[in-house]
């Protein structure tokens, strides 16, 4: 296998690892969504079933979880918009790399605002 | 240098120069033909992808940013939420949609990493049963849910629960 292919205009540059990052967020959310769906239908069990795993998650590394999540979340929502641009605005491939660097900054600034409020809600008590 | 980035699945190849658009023969695998059903999940990726921003960027905000945030969320909340058929409505979409491009997702990757025949077919038949166990069960709960239950003789307290 040849170690560096000639005329690869994808591979080790922001293409590939916007790429990268898409599945990789992309598989977290979906485990995420089935134990998501799982807990939820607790609440066709019994009220205190759902309340005491509910409770369950309210602890600071769970927080921290719910946060990874959510940066996950937006990274694959904002990427994906630029996927979109990519495949249906005519000058979508040119722009590719400005538009993720785009999606980069809306990213930083929709996730820290997420992780100021969530944080500072769930770390700092009633 | 600079190069030109064709669009992807555009029927130009590297040198610009147009093709079939079809894969390259050597990264074909099978030759059964399976219709439009890719390209239809291509688009189905792309348009549940935008209706998904809004609804779980809504689902987030509402549940997780405003009032008390995550401390407010129980039973109650969840009652309140269904009791009211615009959010019945609002989950079974995030449900519905989520499922199929997060399954289509997998599917994608599956088809991209596991090089045997037997071990494709193996990790598919796990994840369409996952996925009609996930969607079917979820469809059911926010349908089949009652959001006043009586629990020892005594209505939970809600506002949104007729008085006894």
């Amino acid at each position: 296998m040849p170690t560096k292919p000639a005329g690869t205009l994808y591979r080790g540059r922001e293409g590939m690892w916007s790429w990268v990052g898409h599945r990789i967020t992309g598989v977290v959310i979906f485990f995420f969504l089935l134990v998501h769906v799982l807990d939820t239908s607790l609440v066709r069990v019994s009220p205190e079933a759902y309340t005491a795993v509910i409770g369950a998650y309210k602890n600071p590394l769970m927080a921290l979880g719910e946060t990874g999540l959510v940066a996950a979340i937006v990274f694959h929502a904002f990427n994906g918009l630029r996927v979109i641009a990519i495949d249906f605005w005519k000058k979508g491939a040119k722009y590719q790399r400005q538009m993720l660097w785009t999606v980069l900054v809306l990213w930083l600034v929709v996730f820290g605002a997420f992780a100021i409020r969530h944080l500072s809600l769930a770390l700092g008590g009633h | 240098m600079s190069t030109e980035i064709q669009t992807p699945r555009s029927g130009r190849n590297s040198s610009g120069k147009y093709s079939s658009g079809k894969i390259a023969p050597q990264y074909r695998r099978g030759t059964g033909s399976k219709g439009n059903f890719e390209m239809f999940a291509w688009l189905f990726m792309r348009l549940s992808g935008v209706v998904l921003v809004v609804l779980i960027f809504g689902h987030l905000f509402v549940n997780l940013m405003v009032g008390e945030g995550i401390h407010g969320i129980d039973f109650g909340f969840v009652a309140g939420k269904w009791a009211d058929p615009f959010w019945q409505f609002w989950d079974l979409a995030m449900l519905w949609l989520a499922m199929l491009h997060g399954t289509n997702g997998v599917r994608t990757i599956i088809n991209d990493y596991a090089e045997k025949d037997a071990t494709r077919l193996w990790l598919k038949v796990v994840l369409y049963a996952a996925t009609v166990v996930i969607v079917v069960l979820g469809t059911l709960v926010i349908f089949t849910f009652n959001p006043c239950p009586v629990v020892n003789g005594v209505q939970l307290p809600g506002g949104f629960c007729p008085a006894p």
